[in-house]
Order: structure tokens, then sequence, then C-alpha cells
């Protein structure tokens, strides 16, 4: 989707939103016929909002998210991402992204991966050791820099993606089943920090899961998706303090909104049955 | 390596690991120590059924016709001008034409070969670096991927041999002359491998690995730097194996055109019109030694940059 055709003339206010879709379809020309990723997608999510997308596999999530990053471009509706056009967006560096596989680069050390962003940008030297030192801490990687991809388990090397996303401090993050490959309990210590870092940081928050006990610890919304086509089936307002534990899962009001999510899921495969 | 981590106080650790290393080696080396004697021992077979018919003439010619079988074996390995040569001989031959004759002598193997090796250092080079610009403009500029590449393949269509004399009589024309014709010609077989291994080694970066840089809004020259060059060494470097014997066939086949200035071809060409077999296959034997260590030295610079960039186990 090209910028012209997101509708903010020049000298207009700019959207309030950190993403804002409206009626977003998305659909592949593949080989055997046309799948229709996106069907008239509807979605605003506030600066400062932590909201997750959950769903059945294939519903486009991550498909979602690409068009967001402009990675992909939508076939219809618009798309504004902080009042731009998802591709000005993206030029001005105005994400974090972390995908759904680590995409470490196998030649570099741990901490190189880690400086990739800051190198593009033009960081400089002494700035990036620092942001690479605390970013490989916060994700518990201290003693790790120096280590190849290849030496690092699964969930290590998922961590250290997530340290690299959040090197260069995007307000905006975009995350794809980042704590996917983690063991429950390294999970539940992700969540706990990452929720206390948007916390702290008021960072807008995209995050993808196929954890109803973690979409609905971390988040304000919650979007449930269905497949064929992809579209959104209930958003589920889930109003926590957010200086919140993780003890609040056993609470009557979190299981109330885990159980309405499930719900949605439920419904949406039936849908499709 | 079990024995080493099961005695790992007994042992002092610079010794186990050069006691490992030195089995290591020997491990590599037997398979290939096995083939080359099988190599010889055929080689040697062959010798005899190559020249019986020489030797049984020869023994004719001098009456001893029934001499026995051992004196006529031993014939077969001896001869001046055999059809095949023993090992031995062209052994001989190199030990005596690089170690008693003056190394700037016309006569001295090590001096052709050097003129060989520095042509084809020269052309490989050369070869390698356009190779690697047309890398890049192909992967680079679509049309070009288009436009050129077809180019690139029919130029390796013709042969080098009918091409060769062409190269050089037309580089006399500009009085290009020495070493740059010679080198002209092997770089035109060298740059090749190189083009079409890096052009692949440039777009073989996975998608999600381009994917990150564009969320970085990278520029090409910065993709270019921290992923697709580091992404295509492993190309790169194979197709540079390829590339430098290309490039030592090439300035051969040169050699053989334009042989006034000497090196291995021009050995390989006097000793055919002399009929001196010992000294063609000398000059032979040589050239593969040559091709062998210019691709060792290759695998040697692959391994070190390999290793720093943590391929190492
Ligand atoms: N590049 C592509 N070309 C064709 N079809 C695609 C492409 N990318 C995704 N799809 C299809 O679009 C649909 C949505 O895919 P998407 O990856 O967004 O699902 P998802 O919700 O992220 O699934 P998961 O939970 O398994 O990651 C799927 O049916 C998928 O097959
Ligand atoms: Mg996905």
């Amino acid at each position: 989707m090209s910028a012209a055709a997101v509708p903010h003339p020049a000298g207009a206010p700019a959207s309030p939103f950190a993403v804002e879709a409206r009626d977003l379809s998305l659909v592949f020309d593949t080989g055997d016929g046309p799948v229709h990723a996106l069907s008239h997608v509807d979605l605003a999510i506030r600066p400062g909002e932590f909201v997750s997308l959950i769903g059945p596999s294939g519903c486009g999530k991550t498909t979602l998210l690409r068009v967001i990053a402009d990675l992909e471009s939508a076939t219809s509706g618009s798309i504004a991402v902080k009042g731009m056009g998802p591709r000005e967006a993206r030029l001005k560096r105005s994400y974090g992204y972390v995908f759904q596989a680590p995409a470490l680069y196998p030649w570099r050390s741990v901490a190189r991966n880690v400086a990739l962003p800051l190198e593009i940008m033009g960081f400089p030297k002494e700035e990036r050791r620092r942001r690479v030192a605390a970013g490989l801490d916060l994700v518990d990687l201290g003693g790790f820099g120096g280590k190849f991809p290849w030496q690092l388990s699964g969930g290590m090397q998922q961590r250290a993606s997530i340290a690299r996303a959040l090197s260069f401090d995007p307000d905006l993050l975009l995350m794809d089943e980042p704590f996917g490959a983690l063991d429950e309990i390294v999970r539940d210590k992700l969540n706990a920090q990452l929720l206390r870092l948007w916390h702290r940081t008021g960072k807008t928050v995209v995050f993808v899961t196929h954890s109803i006990p973690e979409a609905v610890f971390l988040s304000t919304r919650i979007v449930v998706m269905s497949p064929r086509p992809g579209r959104i089936h209930d958003v589920v307002e889930c109003g926590f303090p957010p200086d919140r534990t993780l003890d609040i899962r056993e609470t009557p009001a979190f299981l109330g909104v885990a159980h309405r999510v499930r719900e949605g899921l439920r419904a949406g495969h039936a849908y499709v049955d | 390596m079990s024995t080493d981590a099961a005695l790992p106080l007994r042992r002092p650790a610079p010794r186990g690991r050069l006691g490992a290393g030195l089995r290591a080696l020997a491990g590599r080396a037997a398979p290939v120590l096995t083939v080359v004697l099988v190599l010889v021992a055929a080689w040697y077979a062959a010798a005899v059924a190559m020249n019986a018919d020489g030797q049984r003439q020869a023994f004719e010619r001098a009456g001893t016709a029934d001499a026995g079988w051992r004196a006529f074996v031993a014939g077969t390995w001896a001869q001046g001008h055999p059809r095949l040569p023993a090992p031995h001989q062209v052994a001989a031959e190199i030990a005596h034409s690089v170690l008693d004759v003056s190394p700037t002598s016309k006569r001295s193997l090590a001096f052709h070969a050097a003129v060989t090796l520095q042509a084809t250092a020269l052309g490989f080079l050369l070869g390698a670096a356009v190779g690697f610009a047309l890398s890049l403009l192909v992967v680079h500029v679509p049309s070009l991927d288009r436009g050129l590449m077809p180019w690139i393949v029919a130029s390796q269509a013709v042969p080098i041999v009918a091409l060769a004399p062409m190269i050089v009589v037309i580089l006399a024309q500009v009085s290009v002359t020495g070493l740059l014709p010679k080198a002209a010609i092997a770089a035109y077989l060298s740059f090749f491998p190189v083009a079409v291994g890096m052009a692949k080694g440039l777009r073989s970066p996975e998608p999600s690995h381009v994917d990150l840089l564009r969320t970085y809004s990278a520029s090409r020259w910065q993709a270019l730097r921290v992923l697709r060059l580091p992404a295509s060494l492993p190309f790169l470097f194979a197709s540079l194996k390829v590339g430098v014997a290309a490039s030592l066939v090439g300035t051969v086949v040169a050699e053989v055109t334009k042989s006034e200035d000497g090196g291995l071809g021009a050995r390989l060409l006097a000793g055919s019109y002399y009929g001196q077999t010992v000294q063609i296959w000398a000059a032979l034997v040589v050239a593969s030694a040559c091709g062998a260590a210019l691709v060792g030295l290759v695998a040697a610079v692959e391994a070190a940059v390999l290793r720093r960039m943590g391929a190492g186990r």
C-alpha cells in the first residue's frame, strides 16, 4: 500500500492512533487460487495500549502484523501507523518487530546481532556497546554476548531477538509469538518483565500469541480472530491495573476474561466447520 | 576424543591436543594415500602395457628377445622415449629439471611453473573481480539479469582452444603483449564460475533475514554489507576454487598458443614437438600440482574466514 492511498492529506490533523486499520483486506494470489488472509479488518490502537491478537493457526495474525510493518501490502482498505502511511512509518523506523522465528544472523555473535539495528541506524560505538549490554541483561543473556546463535537454545535465540528489537527503543513494538518457544517458567518471567517494561515506558505493543492466559495477563485489549477469511471475531477489554503481578491469574475477574476469550475462539472455529 | 574426555587430568592439554590433531591428520591422510598408491600401481601397469610393443622391438633389435619377463618389465619402465613414462621417470625428470638447473634457466621446470603461476594469479584476480562486479550488477539491476546472464552463459560455450589464439592476436594488434594476453584468457575462464556462484550467493539470504533489514529501513548498500555479502561467502569460495583451477587451464592453453614466453604450456608444446614424453608428463604433473596448491590456498583462506565468522565447531 503506497503512502498516497492513506487518507491523510497534507496539513490534516494526524490520526490520534498508533495503529489504525480501516476495512483492511488482503488476498494472496497463490498457485491454487486466492487466499483471503485478512477480510474487512477494523482496528484502532491508541498510543500506550497493549493489544494482543489471538486466533487459530492461519487466521492472519502474522499477516496483519506484516501489513502494519509494511512488509506486506493490503489489497484494499487503509492502514495508518502513527498517523503515517505504513511505508513512511517504516522508513522512519517507527517500530521494532520481533519475528515468529528468531532470524539471527548465524555469522554474527549474539552481541553483534543485538547491535545490528544500532549499526544500521548509525548509533555511535560507545552507545551501541552500552545498549547491547543493557539489552542482553534485560533478557538474561548477560554472559552470552560472545556466543554464536548456534551455541544457544531456541528459547535463548528468541530472547536475543527480543533484545535486538528493543535495542533502538522504538515506541511501537510488533511482536509475533515472541514467547512461543520458551518453557513455562521463563515465559512467566518474561511476561512479567515485558509488562513492567510496557508500564514503565508507555510503549504501544501489538502482540501475537496462542496462549489465552498470556494474552489476558499482558493486554489492555484482546483481539480474537477467526480464520478463512481472517477477520476480527471479538474484541475483549481487560482492565487490570497496570502494576499487576502474575498472581492475578488466579482471580475470578481474570478467569472471567479468559473464559470470554476462549468462548470467542471456540465460536470462531465453529463458524468454519 | 572420548579418551581425552575420560582422562582430562592425566594428559597435559597441549600434548593431548597435538596427539588428537595428528590422529585427525592421519585419519584424513589414510584414504588419500590409499588412492595415490592404487593410482601409481595402475600407472606402472599401464606403462608396461603401453610400452610393450616398443620394448619387444628394442629387444629384437638388440638380439635379446629371450631375456626373462623381469628384464622385459624393467625395460618398459626405463625407455628413453616411452609412450607412457613410468612414475619414477617422471619424478626423476621433475627432480632434475627443478633441482639441477638454475631456476632462471629456460630448462628449469620451476622457471616455467613460475611463469604459469604469474599469469594464472593475474588472470584469476582479474576474472574474480569481473565476475564479482557482474554478480553485483545482475543481482541489483533486474533488467541486467535478463539482459546480461544469457551472454555470460554463452561466453563459456565458445571453446577456449579456438578463442585463445584470437585473443592473443587481437591484443597484439593493440600492442598488449607479455603477461596480459595470457592473463586475459585465464580471466575469461575464471570470471564465469565467480559471476554465477556469487549471483546465487547474493540471493541466498532467507526472506526473514531480508525482512528484518526492511524493518530497519536499511539501504541497499547496508543490506549488501551486513547480509548479502556474508551470506554469499560459502558460494564465493566454492566458485573461487573452480575459478582458480579454470585460470590455470586458461593460462596453459594460452601458453600453448603463445609459447615464446615459456610456461608449462610451452613445455608441453616443446615436449610433444620433440617427442619428449617424459618432459610432457613432468610438465603435466607439475601443472596438476600447481592447480592442487592453488585450490588448497583458496580452501585455507576459506577456512580462516569461516572460522572468524563462527562456523567452526
Ligand atoms: N506469502 C504468502 N503467500 C500466500 N499465502 C500466504 C502467505 N503468507 C501467508 N499466507 C496465508 O495466509 C493465511 C494467514 O497466514 P498467517 O501467517 O498470517 O497466519 P497466522 O495467524 O500467523 O498463523 P500461525 O498462528 O500459524 O502463525 C494462511 O492461510 C497462509 O497460508
Ligand atoms: Mg503467524
